[in-house]
């Protein structure tokens, strides 16, 4: 049974699904986020509230922090059995025709969890009482944050990395799941090229917006 | 031509290996880049040193022994060809070839350039196989199958089990060559009685044997020199979550 659960499909698999819960959340912490571009904070503020305090939304943030940690342990622990599978490497650099950002699923994930990490210490801990600031008025305190150019420039390349994650990410989470044709494919590609787009770009232009005209 | 070629030597797999320079004079362009090799062997042998070891046999692409990764890429850089079918014309005077073994765990170098590649057949032996009952060829048309199934079945078995996919693959994944083998019962209607079992048994032992995951990356497909798809693997995975 051990050998089942996990197998590297199995585990696989499990990352396919928690990766594609995650990519769910993003496009619902966008929308509100957007509201950080509007001049009155009463909005974004309100839905931050919201978040905050729902039961359900409570229940989902804990199932979100689990499956961002299944993500992560099952990435790491396959990203060191892979490595482990080729003890001896190529003199010349492998040159098969491949997307690049395939190949760097393991560090540009790594750039996404640091960025987390930051991202917690900017807003997340600040609701639990772990950080300094008011937790009701998290509209003043993106503002401040996002009128410190270092932080737009971090928070910009921390987009462009998740960009080259998701994109990959969702065609190879589908491919693993078994839904991969000659007609469902492209679709699916065309599908995780716009969302690794649209996605961070939107992200991105909140602290451009916030850093250059407020 | 001329050229200079640097190949890996290794007396088994216990000891350290190393590249050797040979330049080698005399190649013609109507060359395979086996016979290259054969040549420089000959070279090696009327000089009194030891000719370097590598796996070939059909010459036709289609045995799967004479894998090698030559200058960066499995069977080298022409797309869908085996090395025993990869001209020296695609080469230039003065080009300096580097030729290494396969490399994976589950691949232990034999000696230079051949490396042990019975992982495989050990997948193989778990689960790629049908029972079927020995007796007359039963009727043709008994057991119908689309043209389509047939197709892709088709497309699934031929692929030569040379390992060029693990190679490719940075995990040195063997997922292409075992979604190859299951595909091609899985699509037949006398493949089906035994899928779940095959799917299982075949993922075990690949798990077994050392191979890394799948990261969907397409360097197996990229290097296959038989063109087997990547939609294989999907379809290796839909047959795995179907056993439970």
């Amino acid at each position: 049974m051990n050998k089942v659960l996990f197998s590297a499909v199995s585990k696989k698999f499990v990352m396919a699904l928690a990766g594609l819960f995650l990519l769910l959340f993003l496009p619902v912490h966008l929308g509100i986020n957007l509201l950080l571009l509007k001049s009155d904070p009463e909005p974004f503020n309100k839905a931050a509230h919201f978040m905050a305090t729902f039961p359900l939304v409570k229940v989902v943030e804990i199932l979100l922090i689990l499956v961002i940690l299944v993500h992560i342990s099952y990435g790491v622990t396959l990203q060191v059995h892979n490595w482990l599978s080729r003890p001896v490497g190529y003199s010349v650099r492998n040159k098969s025709r491949t997307l690049a950002f395939s190949k760097f699923m393991i560090w540009t994930g790594g750039a996404v969890l640091i960025f987390i990490v930051i991202h917690f210490f900017n807003f997340y801990f600040i609701k639990l009482g772990i950080v300094d600031g008011d937790p009701e008025n998290f509209y003043s305190v993106a503002h401040q944050l996002f009128a410190i150019p270092g932080y737009v420039i971090l928070y910009w390349v921390c987009f462009l990395l998740l960009g080259f994650h998701l994109y990959h990410a969702l065609q190879s989470a589908f491919q693993t799941l078994g839904f991969a044709n000659t007609f469902w494919t492209p679709v699916i590609k065309a599908i995780a090229l716009i969302y690794a787009v649209v996605l961070p770009i939107g992200f991105a232009i909140i602290p451009f917006v916030i850093w250059q005209f407020k | 031509m001329k050229l200079t070629l640097k190949i890996w030597k290794q007396k088994n797999a216990g000891s350290k290996g190393r590249f050797a320079k040979y330049d080698l004079d005399g190649v013609a362009a109507e060359m395979s880049f086996i016979e290259m090799l054969t040549y420089l062997n000959q070279t090696l042998i009327e000089k009194g040193e030891e000719p370097v070891a590598f796996e070939h046999d059909c010459h036709e692409g289609i045995c799967g022994s004479c894998g090698m990764y030559i200058n960066g890429y499995p069977h080298g850089h022409i797309k869908g060809m085996t090395t025993c079918l990869l001209s020296m014309r695609y080469f230039k005077d003065g080009d300096t070839i580097v030729v290494e073994p396969w490399r994976a765990k589950p691949f232990p170098v034999i000696k230079d350039l051949i490396v042990d590649r019975s992982a495989f057949d050990k997948i193989q032996a778990a689960g790629g196989f049908i029972t079927v009952t020995a007796g007359a060829a039963p009727d043709a048309n008994s057991m119908l199958v689309s043209k389509r199934n047939s197709d892709l079945a088709f497309d699934a078995s031929i692929c030569i089990g040379c390992g060029a996919c693990v190679a490719a693959c940075k995990n040195a994944s063997a997922m292409l060559f075992v979604s190859a083998k299951v595909s091609q019962y899985a699509l037949l209607p006398q493949g089906r009685p035994e899928a779940k079992e095959r799917a299982k048994a075949m993922i075990a032992e690949m798990d077994r044997q050392g191979f890394g995951s799948c990261s969907n990356t397409g360097a197996c497909e990229a290097q296959c020199p038989k063109q087997i798809k990547l939609f294989n693997i999907a379809r290796l995975n839909r047959e795995y979550y179907k056993a439970f």
